[in-house]
């Protein structure tokens, strides 16, 4: 029947309109996965970085060897700036690509509102990480980043693919085990960061850009 | 069947329309800018379907000035939204039915 298509048509036209309208939808699996892949090396650096592991941020060995700023520190901060650069970059770019193919507007409201409840959560948790540096204790800051990175992901996840939602739970399970067994912060970063980002981004890769 | 053609709402049976309340329902102010972008709609088209909504207390309308430029944007009220979730359970009842 005639009249029916067009029913079926208005409704799958108001459902296309109000996720068009209210969700980022140019987020790209492929960001994830090289935002993932770039984690990862950052992290097989960090390792080599902190003397193949022989630096432990447990209290005990914090206590004994305390971090020296020049051959550690300063090198871990530097790959810091360059992993989150190259990540940011990498993500950039492939979403701008999605938004081009799929002819949706990369900078628009949906974008503005991702972005700020994104970055309330992650600012804070930066800040809080910036703070336990300063009162020299560290060893709760890969849990401590992994925790503020998934409430961020959660919060923002309203606003764009669901998919983000479960990431973002996924990073705060892990955060917590991250406090827990301490000694492999940086283990759990790298899954977390790394491994997490990739398998997500593959996910929604192969769900929607297929 | 005739009950639930009763429901389907005659204000809402341009695509225009349609496409309005859709947008406005899942969002606070939306400016006509952002509306017509989304729409695809022309300008005189879009202001026509806004105004006659309007006339009809299913959406309002507020002015703002950015810098010098003025800024139109719209919201649906609470009749519109109720209007407008009746009018897509009606269609999907007859989509049902059939």
């Amino acid at each position: 029947m005639d009249s029916e298509s067009k029913q079926i048509k208005d409704l799958r036209e108001i459902k296309n309109l109000m996720e068009r309208s209210s969700r980022f939808l140019s987020l790209s699996g492929l960001s994830g996965i090289s935002a993932g892949i770039v984690a990862l090396a950052g992290a097989v650096i960090a390792y080599f970085i902190l003397d193949t592991g022989q630096i432990k941020y447990d209290t005990h060995f914090y206590l004994l060897q305390p971090l020296p700023f020049e051959n550690v520190l300063m090198p871990l901060i530097l790959l810091g700036i360059v992993v989150l650069v190259l990540a940011l970059g990498l993500g950039l770019f492939f979403s701008w690509r999605k938004a081009k193919k799929h002819n949706l507007k990369m900078w628009d409201h949906t974008t503005k509102r991702l972005l700020i409840n994104l970055f309330i959560p992650l600012v804070s948790g930066g800040f809080f990480s910036l703070l336990l540096i300063y009162r020299n204790d560290i060893s709760l800051l890969a849990s401590v980043t992994l925790i503020f990175y998934g409430l961020a992901l959660v919060n923002a996840s309203k606003y764009t693919l669901d998919e983000i939602r479960y990431l973002g739970i996924s990073e705060i399970i892990l955060g917590m085990l991250a406090g827990i067994f301490i000694n492999f912060g940086l283990f759990f970063w790298a899954i977390g960061f790394g491994v997490l980002h990739i398998v997500y981004g593959s996910m929604m890769y192969f769900k929607y850009e297929r | 069947m005739k009950d639930i053609l009763s429901k389907l709402n005659k204000a809402f049976e341009s695509r225009v329309r349609l496409g309005i309340m859709s947008v406005l329902v899942v969002n606070d102010w939306v400016d006509f800018n952002t509306m017509k972008y989304l729409l695809e709609a022309t300008d005189g088209n879009l202001a026509s379907h806004l105004k006659a909504l309007e006339l009809k207390e299913l959406i309002e309308m507020r002015k703002q000035f950015v810098g010098r430029k003025p800024k139109t944007s719209y919201r649906v009220t609470h009749t519109g939204r109720q209007l407008f979730k009746q009018h897509i359970e009606a269609l999907e009842n007859l989509i049902n039915n059939q």
